[in-house]
């Protein structure tokens, strides 16, 4: 079920009576049966744009379509979605087979096949022999496979999840990222999940849909959006570690970094910021480059190798003191003290003008 | 602490119990240091014996029994009403908390006014509906209309505090699992029954077992509704408690205080099962 969403605004009110749009204006659509992550830093607007959807909020502004059907006044039982909260919301004093089947019951569903239904359910999460178990005698990946179960027994159009992994520990969340990823494809549903974890989106989403304020900033293949992105804060919320940012100019077609020449571009002089992931420096062993720093500090985890440069602020170039990181091969066993020379490759560099819009 | 309860609580219990097992006792004999002549169970056979005793164990359970479950269901649902209208909440928190810190004779005694049978306010209402009036609480009044009366009365007093004990409670019940179950196209009977109801039985436990245990000590009301006489006839509406003080205070014969002190215990162990009763019957419902 394609979700579409026209001109949508929310408006709260804050406790000093400013209007804040935490929903501003967004067009967006959802293509039918894919994973999509709604992603941006804590009061963007994602988890407002998801109860939205879910109907738990009324915009002010906006329609709201699922395929042809258009449910922006519907309540949220109307609209056919499941959701799963951030916590889970599982009945404490509820079984897990009781916690299933509580949507069914309230739907009337026939006894026997609403039976049938939560074991299959309770099966596609992997959750089969606990059925009798309470929430609390559960894991988190197990409660959070619970909502999802009483989430899609229902068969919903549309499967929303708000933060889904964010009470997981690290290891059970690389586990239930997957098994989000496998039961969305085994179903086929439609999915918005929320997230403010960029790697965790970037994981498992096909479409990843950058917020900011209350606005949208990108949407896209998450790769697309990592290696083309519209602006500077797209550029510098994808990728760990992040994005390093120079102060630089542009003069005659020369892009310049404290007076060190960094690379040649067609675009008219200008005061420009650069940005240069991590992975986009190349040691250039011939010490010919311009762009040559002394090292700080050397990481060096597995295979990589992440050099730490402090640039102290002088006025007219770096304006600002910036630390930056280049993850290089390790091979090159480069020590702290050591001047390096890079080359910057051009893919993995992103020009922005003053407001941090994309130049092209 | 520990003190304070030694000498105000343990030792009149302990007291009580002891005395309740003298024989011919005569408190303010020998210069206040009481008399007895020796010890039995007499007590007990006697006040077990006596007709207004059985007279006030039932009058007791009829009102604990009743107005117990009816006063925490219409709270709940008072309290579940209060929830859905945030604006005017604090306003009649305010209005149901009234009668908890009102003197409960005071309030016994304009209750008194309202059951009336010529002027009472309930009265009025019934003739409206073409009802003859009923005297409630006269010389007149039948068992019922009394313990009608009375079950108004205390039912009507004991809201108060439960009101406020689940509108709190209400309040730490994460919103989401209402949102969860209004996604779960669940109506509002079922998730009051499903989920507002489980989720707040322990409170409901704690509630029932503590106003259980106030009813069965039933006698403020009486007082304030019925007066001294305890009914409209004398002793019609005596509780356990009721007949306690009546003996405690009757000088006229030897032994009245064993007597009282009896009626006292057993009251106690009443008490004590009623509890013990609540909690296994629960145990298997509550949820924390």
């Amino acid at each position: 079920m394609e979700i579409k969403m026209l001109d949508l605004t929310k408006i709260f009110i804050s406790k000093d009576k400013r209007e804040v749009h935490a929903v501003d204006h967004v067009d967006l659509t959802i293509p039918s049966g894919k994973l999509i992550g709604l992603l941006g830093p804590s009061g963007c607007g994602k988890s407002t744009t998801l109860y939205l959807i879910a109907g738990l909020l009324r915009q002010n502004v906006g329609q709201i379509y699922f395929g042809e059907d258009e449910v922006s006044d519907m309540p949220p039982e109307k609209r056919g979605i499941g959701l799963v909260f951030q916590n889970y919301a599982l009945y404490p004093h509820m079984t897990v087979r009781e916690n299933i089947l509580f949507p069914l019951e309230n739907l009337k569903v026939d006894k026997v096949e609403a039976k049938e239904r939560t074991i299959e359910m309770a099966n596609l999460v992997g959750l089969g022999e606990m059925l009798d178990r309470k929430p609390k005698e559960l894991s988190g990946g197990q409660q959070q496979r619970v909502a999802i179960a009483r989430a899609l027994v229902k068969k919903p159009r549309v499967l929303l999840l708000d933060e889904p992994l964010s009470n997981l520990d690290a290891r059970l969340r690389l586990q239930t990222r997957e098994e989000i990823k496998r039961i969305q494809r085994e179903t086929g549903i439609t999915t918005v999940f929320v997230t403010h974890d960029q790697e965790e989106a970037m994981s498992i989403s096909d479409e990843i849909v950058v917020m900011k304020d209350g606005v949208i900033q990108q949407m896209g293949e998450p790769q697309h959006v990592y290696d083309h992105p519209q602006n500077l804060f797209v550029a510098q919320f994808l990728g760990t570690p992040q994005i390093n940012v120079f102060n630089g100019v542009i003069k005659n077609k020369k892009i310049f970094v404290n007076d060190m020449l960094i690379s040649k571009t067609d675009l008219p002089d200008q005061p420009v910021k650069i940005g240069v992931r991590p992975e986009g420096f190349i040691v250039d062993l011939e010490k010919k480059s311009d762009f040559k720093f002394e090292i700080d500090l050397v990481e060096t985890i597995g295979r990589d190798t992440t050099l730490i440069i402090e640039v102290p602020g002088n006025e007219g170039g770096l304006l600002d003191k910036i630390t930056f990181k280049a993850i290089v091969d390790a091979s090159l066993k480069i020590k702290a003290g050591d001047w390096v020379h890079f080359n910057v490759k051009p893919e993995k560099m992103h020009l922005f003008d003053l407001e941090g819009k994309l130049l092209k | 602490m520990l003190i304070l309860m030694i000498v105000f609580t343990f030792y009149p219990l302990i007291n009580a119990f002891v005395i309740s097992f003298y024989k011919d006792y005569l408190p303010l004999a020998n210069d206040g240091a009481g008399s007895i002549t020796g010890y039995t169970f007499a007590n007990y056979s006697v006040i077990l014996k006596n007709q207004l005793f059985w007279q006030s164990l039932k009058n007791t359970f009829v009102l604990a029994l009743v107005s117990v479950p009816v006063s925490i269901l219409i709270s709940l649902f008072i309290s579940v009403a209060l929830k859905s209208i945030p604006k005017l909440k604090g306003f009649f928190q305010t209005v149901f908390f009234l009668p908890y810190v009102t003197n409960g004779i005071a309030v016994g005694m304009a209750f008194a006014v309202m059951f009336h049978r010529d002027y009472g306010l309930f009265n009025l209402i019934l003739g409206w509906f073409n009802i003859s009036p009923i005297d409630w609480i006269g010389g007149t009044a039948s068992w019922w209309a009394q313990m009608g009366a009375l079950m108004i009365f205390t039912i009507w007093e004991s809201l108060a505090f439960k009101i406020l004990v689940f509108t709190s409670g209400l309040q730490n019940i994460d919103k989401q699992y209402y949102d969860a179950a209004k996604i779960d196209h669940a109506t509002k009977w079922t998730i009051f029954k499903r989920i507002t109801v489980p989720l707040l039985s322990p409170l409901i436990l704690y509630i029932s077992i503590t106003s259980m245990i106030g009813a069965l000590k039933a006698y403020n009301s009486v007082i304030g509704l019925f007066g001294e006489k305890l009914g409209g006839q004398p002793y019609s509406m005596i509780t356990i408690v009721a007949f306690v003080y009546k003996y405690r205070s009757d000088f006229s014969f030897q032994g009245f205080y064993s007597y009282a002190a009896s009626a006292a215990i057993i009251l106690f162990f009443i008490t004590l099962i009623f509890s013990l009763i609540q909690t296994t019957v629960s145990k298997k419902r509550i949820h924390y």
